[in-house]
Parts: structure tokens; sequence; C-alpha cells
């Protein structure tokens, strides 16, 4: 691996090297390194590019680490990895891309994640996006995530999307079942002329189960956001969603919410704030010696943490 | 220490004035300034610490002109100001904001002393964002620790009492002979009530954007419990306008 992807490595999974216990790394539309363990098992695909990985039941605090790392320019490739997750494992997953392009052309890696959580299982899953290089070529991204998640489970997603990525287009769909618990994170900035699409889609067919759908995005320079979620609550269940955003400069962020109840005894919630920094927050931070522009660091920082 | 020179505040084109021709000086003690409400006195007040820009007149800090310095410079230059009303973060923490008050890199345990200071139990506080999930009150006690951190040499609180409860009522008038005690510098207090009058070397009262009383406490309170500037004392200790 060289200096380039060690880099990418560390900002997309905190990664200094190899990672304990199971991981597949790739790089440049290759497999560059791959282990598994006595209880997660990684089988590449054949009939196309991607991989499986097999946790089994009773799994409890390993982890997965399974990044992408991309320096070569025009490269594109759209990649399946499937995660059969067994009854009460309790494990954490660590996706990111990362892509240097100081090329010419676009490079774009489009990761479908299916994710199969059996019942009682805890999944916490984290995916870091990551782009670099000063080329002309853009920084494509688009992650498709799929849940489904058996009774009594719990995933954590948490999804962050904060340098570099030129443009983005991001799709989560769950299905829930009986009292299967679902919490997204999503951290986003985007600038200069970045495009940025996240779709939710959740279908809460479980009794008892609920989801969280919770987004802070910074949109900064021309950068252009839309947030989509829909929550279709099916049974007595409990939704919960929130679009926060600070937009800044010339920016355009879109929230587009739709909560269905086809239940008597759904309960359903969206939350959408869109706003430029309050005066006031900068002048606090100013009459503590920061300058407007530290200020506005702060606070974006801290909102996006 | 502090010099406010002919400051004038007009506002709606110069149709209506929020302070008139105030001359005032704040050496190193302890200074409250009291008066009816709406007769300028946080506006000044906002005014020392450059949020607002006076139409007229100058301010003075250890001689140096700083009339034309932003929030900032005036900042850095040992000006604290604590909000009537605390601002609130969505992300920033109680922890951040007394890092940042401080403006060097203290641990948690650094951050803690302040936060018990003012009468919060520091572990229960020090991770939680400053945000609508704090109380009012908690925010004006958090708010006054991060002054503190500042430990400059002139600090501003705008009505500091305001939303704290009866119990944190004392303990803000211990918080404030303390600093008093241990500060070298100079603290100016917007209040109405009369037990933080009852602790200050000066009292100012600001009326009709004027100065309409100045002079030492024993001189100037006793004349504000008898009820001139058209005001009323009552049993909880608090003076209206």
């Amino acid at each position: 691996m060289d200096e380039l992807q060690k880099n990418l490595l560390l900002q997309v999974a905190d990664l200094h090297e190899i990672p304990a216990g199971a991981y597949n790394i790739r790089a440049n539309g290759e497999a560059a390194g791959r282990r598994s363990t006595e209880h997660i098992e990684i089988v590449p695909k054949e009939d196309k590019p991607g991989i499986d990985i097999y946790i089994k039941p009773g799994t409890k605090k390993e982890s997965v680490h399974i990044p992408v790392l991309m320096t070569q320019t025009g490269l594109k490739e759209l990649v399946y990895n499937d995660f059969h997750i067994g009854e009460d494992c309790d494990v954490t997953i660590v996706a990111g891309c990362g892509i240097h392009n100081g090329g010419g052309q676009t490079s774009e890696h489009s990761g479908i994640h299916s994710f199969f959580i059996g019942k009682g299982a805890r999944v916490k899953y984290v995916e870091k996006h990551y782009g670099t290089g000063d080329g002309a070529g853009e920084r494509v991204m688009n992650p498709e995530t799929r849940v489904e998640m058996a009774a009594d489970s719990y995933m954590e997603m948490d999804t962050v999307q904060i340098k570099g990525v030129d443009s983005t287009e991001r799709v989560t769909k769950a299905k829930l079942g009986d009292g299967a618990q679902l919490v997204i994170k999503e951290k986003l900035m985007t600038h200069g002329k970045q495009t940025a699409t996240t779709r939710f889609y959740v279908e809460l067919d479980g009794e008892n189960s609920s989801t969280n759908v919770i987004s802070r995005s910074v949109a900064k320079g021309f950068s252009q956001q839309t947030f989509y979620s829909q929550i279709n609550g099916n049974n007595k269940c409990a939704g919960h969603s929130e679009c926060d955003a600070i937009i800044m400069d010339n920016a355009v962020v879109r929230a587009i919410p739709e909560i269905t109840a086809n239940h008597l005894e759904a309960s359903l919630i969206h939350e959408a704030a869109i706003g430029k920094i309050a005066g006031e927050q900068l002048t606090k931070l100013m009459t503590l010696g920061l300058t407007e522009q530290e200020a506005e660091e702060q606070i974006v920082n801290g909102f996006l943490k | 220490m502090l010099e406010l020179r002919d400051i004038s505040y007009h506002v709606d084109d110069g149709k209506k004035d929020i302070l008139n021709h105030i001359n005032l000086k704040i050496d190193d003690c302890f200074t409250a300034i009291t008066g009816p409400n709406g007769g300028g006195k946080s506006t000044l007040a906002r005014m020392i610490a450059g949020i607002i820009q006076p139409t007229d007149g100058r301010i003075l800090m250890d001689g140096q002109d700083i009339t034309g310095l932003s929030v900032t410079d005036r900042a850095r230059l040992g000006i604290s100001f604590a909000f009537q009303q605390p601002v609130r973060f969505k992300g920033i923490t109680v922890f951040d904001l007394i890092r940042l008050a401080s403006g060097k890199a203290i641990n948690i345990d650094g951050a803690c002393k302040y936060l018990s200071e003012v009468g919060l139990c520091a572990r229960d506080y020090i991770n939680r964002e400053v945000n609508a999930s704090l109380s009012g009150g908690e925010l004006k006690r958090i708010e006054i620790a991060t002054v503190m951190a500042r430990g400059t040499k002139l600090s501003v609180f705008d009505e500091p009492e305001a939303g704290i409860d009866l119990w944190s009522f004392q303990n803000l008038i211990t918080v404030f002979e303390r600093m008093h005690a241990q500060t070298q510098g100079a603290i100016i207090i917007i209040s109405h009530q009369e037990r933080i009058l009852n602790i200050a070397d000066r009292i100012v009262v600001i009326a009709n954007g004027e100065i309409t009383n100045e002079g030492a406490r024993e001189a100037v309170l006793p004349g504000l419990l008898n009820g001139s500037w058209e005001c009323r004392h009552n049993a909880g200790g608090c003076i209206h306008g």
C-alpha cells in the first residue's frame, strides 16, 4: 500500500495499519488484503464484484473493516457487499471509501451494501466518505444501503461525508420487523460546486418497531444538498426524522420529508430546520476572543461533531 | 480602567435616543449599573463589549481609544461579557465553551472547577451540549462560568440574576463576592437586585438614557430603596422600575 492509500485508509477507517479482526481492503478495484476470523467469514462473490460477509450467531464485540481506496483516475466501479449477521450478534462494521483523484477523469465508486440482521442482533455500522486530489476529474460516490431487520434487532448507522466528494447520491432502504430499532445519523458537509442527495426509506412493518433518522449538514459555497426521507408506519410503531442544516454563502438546501401512518398506532414525527449561523452565536464566541472566521469554524465543527 | 466619554446612541435615524451624553469612569472595583427597564443599561453593557457602536462619543480602556475596535479585539484586550440571554449552540458542549473561553488547552478537571464555582455538578454538565435541553438558569450559570474562565481585567454581566432560582441566587452572590475578592480588575453588573447592589462598591443609576445618580454604594443605595427614581422596593429585594 502506498502513502496515498495509507492516508485514505486513515481518513475513512481511522486506521494506520492493517486492522485487527476481519477485514477486506479493496484498492483500485482489486482485493488488497483480506482476513476472515473464527466467527467472521469473508467470501468473494463469483457472479459480480463484491463480497459476502458471514457473521456467526452469537458473535460478540468483534469488528469488520471493509475500506475501499481509489487512487487511479478514471476508475469506475460498482460493488456488492452483503452482510449476513447471525442471531444475537453484537458487532461493529466499518466501511468507508476514499478517493484520491489527481487526474482529469471522473473516479466513481458505487457500493451496494445489503444487511440481513438476525433476531436480537446489534450492529453498529460506520461509513465515512472522503475525497482528495487536485485533478480536474470529479470524485463521485453513490452508496446504497439495504437493511432487513429481524425481530428485536438493533442497528445504528453513522455516515460521515465531510470533505472532497464532488457528487454523491446516497440511498438507504430499511424494513423493520417486530421490536426492531434503527438509528441513522448522517453528517454531511459540502462546499464548492458539490452536490449531495440523500434518500431514506424506512418501512416500519413490525409491531413496536422504531426508527430515528437524524441528518445534520452544512452547505457552503455554491453546493447543493437535498434530503428526502420517507417513513411508513405500517404497524404499531414509532418513527422520528430530523433534518438540521446550516446554509452558508450561495448554497442551496432542500428538505423533503414524508411520513405516512398506515396504522392507527403509528406515531410519526418529522422535524426540519434550515438556516444560517445565528449572529448571536458568532457574537458570543467573538466575546471569548475568537475572530468571526474562527467562531464560524467552531460552530460548524461542533454542529458536525 | 474604562472611560465612557460623552456616549450617545440614537436609533430610527436619530429620532429615538437610547443613550444621551453618558460620561462615566469605571475603576478597578465592583460597579453595579441599575435603573428602570428600558433606560439604556443593557445597551451600554453591549456597547462596552463592542456589540453595539455608539452614535457619538468615545470609549477608552486604560487610556487607549477602543471605540473602533471589534468585539474580538476588545475581548483580546481583556473585556468579558456575560449575555442577559445566553446563546444556545447545537453540538458545542459546555466543555468546548469553557475551553474556548479560557483561551488555552485546559483539561476536563480545569473546566469542572469553574462549573463547580457556579454551583453546577460539573461531571453532569461538562459533556452536555449548550442547547435547548439546558434550562434558562443552567445556561445563565454556564455563561457566568465562561466569564470566570476568561479571568480578564474587565467583566461585564448583563442581568446575571434573571432566570436564576432562589437557591442559586445566594450562590451567585457568593460567586461575585469571590470574584471581587480575587480579581484585580473591574466588575460591572447590570442588575435590579438589591442583594447585588448591596455588595457593589459603586452604583450608577441610568434612566431615560442618562445617568441620574452615581457614587459610592453607601451614598446611592439608600435613595434607591426610599423610592427616588420613581421606584419602589419590594419584600423580595427586587427594585422595580
